[in-house]
C-alpha cells in the first residue's frame, strides 16, 4: 500500500486553490474557489501557508464587554506569549503605520488581524478607524479581525464595508447553562447581565452573527477554549452546529490557566486539558468539521510567522524613526509573494512518501520533529522553542499539534540549570516515540532514550512528512508496530 | 465627592466607551473620573455605565466611598463560599 500525507493536495495546479492550499486542500475542498482563494496565503487559516507567511496583530481594541474565567485583564506584559497580552497599545494612527513598517520589512507578511487585548467590536470607532486606513493605504494586506461576538449583528455591515474578509468568532458554547460557568457576565443594553441569561444572550449574539456573515460570504472560524469537566464534551455539539451554519474552520484550544496569569480559573484550579485529551477532542471534532491544528494561541500584538515573534523590533520609538515608500515596498512585496506561491506550487506537486506494505493493523506512532519552519527537519533539539507532533499510520502521515517547550541549550555559559529544563521539555514529548531534529547532544540522547522515546538526526534537512513515512516504515520493518501496545493504547 | 475610581484599576479601558458624559480619562497611574462632568448617568440610564461595565470588584466605589461592585458580585462567588467553589472546580 502507499503511504500517503493525508490532507496533503496532489491535484494538478489550477490558481490558488491547488497551490497555495498545500495541506489544507481537504479542509477547504468544500469551499467555493472564491472563498478558497482568500486563505490560500493566511497563515492562520492554511497548515501550509503559515510556514511561509506572516501575520501581525495591531493592538488597538482594549475596550471589552463581556468577562471570560479564562481572561485577567491587566494584560500590559512584555514576556508573556498568549491571547490578550500586549505591551503597547495603539491608536488607529499608530497602528496604520506599525502595519505599513511591518509590511516593509517583512514582506511575507499577507495579513493584519485586530484581536484585542479587548473585543475589537466593543472599539468600533478605533478599529473600523485602523481598517478603513488600511484598506485604502494598503490594499495588498488583507484584514481580519477576532471577536467574542457580542457585538457582532450590529457590526456585520460595517464589516463588510471595509471589505474584511475573514472574522473569527471565539464560541465556547451553545448551551447557557454551560456558558454561564464560562462567562460571569455581559455588558448588554447598557447594564451588567449575570449567570446563565448573560451566556444566553452571548450565544443568540454569537449565532447570528455567524449567520450574517456567511450570508455575505465573509470566512468565519470558530475559536473555541476547551476546559475539562466545563465544555471539553460540550464542544463536538459547538463543532457540529457552526460547521451546519458555514463556519469553514474550527480551532479547539486549550485552557491557559496557570495562577500566576491571574485568571479567575487560574486563582481557582482550573486546570487545561494534557496535549492527549486536546488531540482527542480535535479528532472527535473533525469527523463533522474542518480542524485547525497549528494555532499558537499567540498575543494580540504578534508580529511576523506563527511561532516566532518579531514585535520587539516594531516598538513604537522605533517606527518613528523608520522611513517607508509603500508604493515600493508593495513591488516588492508581489515579488515576494510569487516567489512563495511558486514554491509552495512545486510543494504540492513532490510525491509526498516512498511507498510501502505497511500492515493495516499496525498501530499509530507519534513523533515529535524539531523544525524552525518550511516543512523540513531544520532544528537542534536543544534549541527548540516548540516540536511539531505527527502521526505515522498505516494510513499515511498527519500533522497533529505543536507542544511548546522551554528551550534548555542557549549555548555558552547560560546552562546552569539546562538538566531541568531539559526534563520538563521531555516531559512535553510524552506520547512520542521518536523525535526527529538536525542534531542532537548525547545528554539529551542518553536521556530521551531512558524515557522510551528514540532521537533521529538522520533526516536532517528533509521534508518532515518523507522522514516520519521513513522512520515509521524502519520500525515496522523491525517489528515494532505489529502487536498493539496495551500500555500505548491507554496513554 | 461622586463616583471614584481608585487604585485597585487595572487600566483595562472597558469604562471610557461606555461614558454618555466623556468623563473618564486616562492619567499616569489608572483612569479617573471628572467630578464636574459625571453625572452618574442621570437622565441617560438607569445605572452609572462605568459601574456597570467594570470589572474589577472594589475598583469603583460611591458617594459613600462604598464599592459598586461589592467583594463576591462580578466572580458569582460570594466570598465566605470560595473555599468551596475552589474544590469544586479542582476536582474537574
Amino acid at each position: 500500500m502507499e503511504l500517503t500525507v493525508l490532507d496533503s493536495t496532489d491535484t494538478q495546479a489550477s490558481g490558488c486553490s491547488s497551490s497555495g492550499c498545500g495541506s489544507t486542500d481537504d479542509q477547504l475542498a468544500h469551499l467555493p474557489d472564491e472563498i478558497r482563494d482568500k486563505v490560500y496565503n493566511h497563515p492562520c487559516y492554511s497548515e501550509q501557508a503559515h510556514h511561509y507567511f506572516a501575520r501581525m496583530h495591531v493592538a488597538v481594541a482594549p475596550a471589552c464587554n463581556i468577562q471570560c474565567h479564562y481572561c485577567n485583564r491587566k494584560y500590559d506584559c512584555s514576556n508573556e506569549s498568549r491571547p490578550g497580552v500586549v505591551s503597547e497599545l495603539l491608536t488607529p494612527d499608530q497602528a496604520v503605520k506599525k502595519t505599513l513598517a511591518v509590511a516593509a520589512n517583512i514582506p511575507q507578511m499577507t495579513v493584519l488581524g485586530i484581536a484585542g487585548p479587548g473585543d475589537p467590536l466593543a472599539n468600533p470607532e478605533r478599529t473600523f478607524a485602523t481598517f478603513r486606513m488600511l484598506s485604502e493605504q494598503a490594499p495588498d494586506i488583507k484584514l481580519c479581525v477576532s471577536t467574542n461576538g457580542l457585538a457582532l449583528p450590529e457590526s456585520v455591515d460595517e464589516l463588510a464595508k471595509h471589505n474584511i474578509d475573514h472574522v473569527t468568532i471565539t464560541i465556547n458554547a451553545v448551551d447557557p447553562d454551560v456558558g454561564a460557568k464560562i462567562y460571569p457576565w455581559i455588558f448588554w443594553e447598557n447594564k451588567r447581565i449575570k449567570g446563565r441569561e448573560a451566556a444566553a444572550i452571548l450565544i443568540e449574539q454569537q449565532q447570528k452573527g455567524l449567520q450574517m456573515l456567511t450570508e455575505r460570504g465573509i470566512l468565519v472560524k470558530v475559536n473555541s477554549v476547551m476546559i475539562p469537566g466545563v465544555n471539553d464534551e460540550h464542544l463536538k455539539e459547538v463543532s457540529r452546529i457552526v460547521k451546519s451554519k458555514g463556519a469553514f474552520l474550527h480551532n479547539v484550544m486549550p485552557l491557559i490557566s496557570e495562577a500566576e496569569h491571574g485568571t479567575f480559573f487560574g486563582l481557582m484550579g482550573q486546570r487545561g486539558p494534557e496535549p492527549e485529551e486536546l488531540q482527542n477532542l480535535q479528532d472527535a471534532c473533525a469527523g463533522d468539521m474542518n480542524m485547525m491544528r497549528h494555532c499558537r494561541q499567540c498575543r494580540a500584538d504578534a508580529v511576523g510567522l506563527l511561532g516566532e515573534d518579531r514585535g520587539e523590533e516594531f516598538t513604537l520609538d522605533k517606527i518613528e524613526a523608520m522611513e517607508i515608500d509603500y508604493e515600493a515596498a508593495m513591488v516588492r512585496r508581489a515579488e515576494v509573494h510569487r516567489s512563495i506561491e511558486a514554491e509552495l506550487n512545486q510543494h504540492a506537486q513532490a510525491k509526498p512518501a516512498a511507498p510501502t506494505d505497511i500492515d493495516p493493523d499496525a498501530r499509530p506512532v507519534l513523533m515529535a520533529i524539531a523544525s524552525q519552519g518550511g516543512g523540513v527537519i531544520n532544528q537542534h533539539f536543544g534549541h527548540a522553542h516548540e516540536f511539531l507532533i505527527y502521526e505515522a499510520s498505516p494510513a499515511g502521515v498527519r500533522f497533529i499539534s505543536h507542544r511548546k517547550t522551554d528551550n534548555y541549550c542557549e549555548g555558552g555559559d547560560t546552562c546552569g540549570d539546562g538538566e531541568s529544563v531539559l526534563s520538563r521539555t521531555i516531559g512535553t514529548l510524552s506520547g512520542c516515540e521518536a523525535v526527529l531534529c538536525s542534531k542532537i547532544g548525547y545528554e539529551p540522547w542518553d536521556m530521551l532514550e531512558a524515557a522510551g522515546i528514540k532521537p533521529n538526526g538522520e533526516h536532517a534537512m528533509e521534508r518532515i512528512e518523507d522522514a516520519v513515512a521513513a522512520v515509521y516504515r524502519e520500525m515496522w520493518e523491525a517489528g515494532a508496530l505489529s502487536a498493539v501496545d496495551e500500555q500505548l493504547v491507554v496513554a | 465627592m461622586s463616583l471614584r475610581i481608585v487604585s485597585s484599576c487595572v487600566n483595562c479601558w472597558a469604562c471610557q466607551p461606555v461614558c454618555p458624559s466623556d468623563a473618564i480619562l486616562q492619567a499616569p497611574k489608572h483612569f479617573v473620573i471628572n467630578d464636574r462632568k459625571s453625572t452618574e448617568c442621570e437622565g441617560s440610564y438607569d445605572v452609572p455605565q462605568c459601574a456597570s461595565i467594570c470589572p474589577i470588584e472594589g475598583a469603583i466605589t460611591n458617594a459613600a466611598g462604598e464599592a459598586m461592585n461589592p467583594p463576591g458580585s462580578l466572580t458569582g462567588i460570594p466570598p465566605e463560599m470560595v473555599a468551596a467553589a475552589q474544590a469544586e472546580i479542582r476536582a474537574r
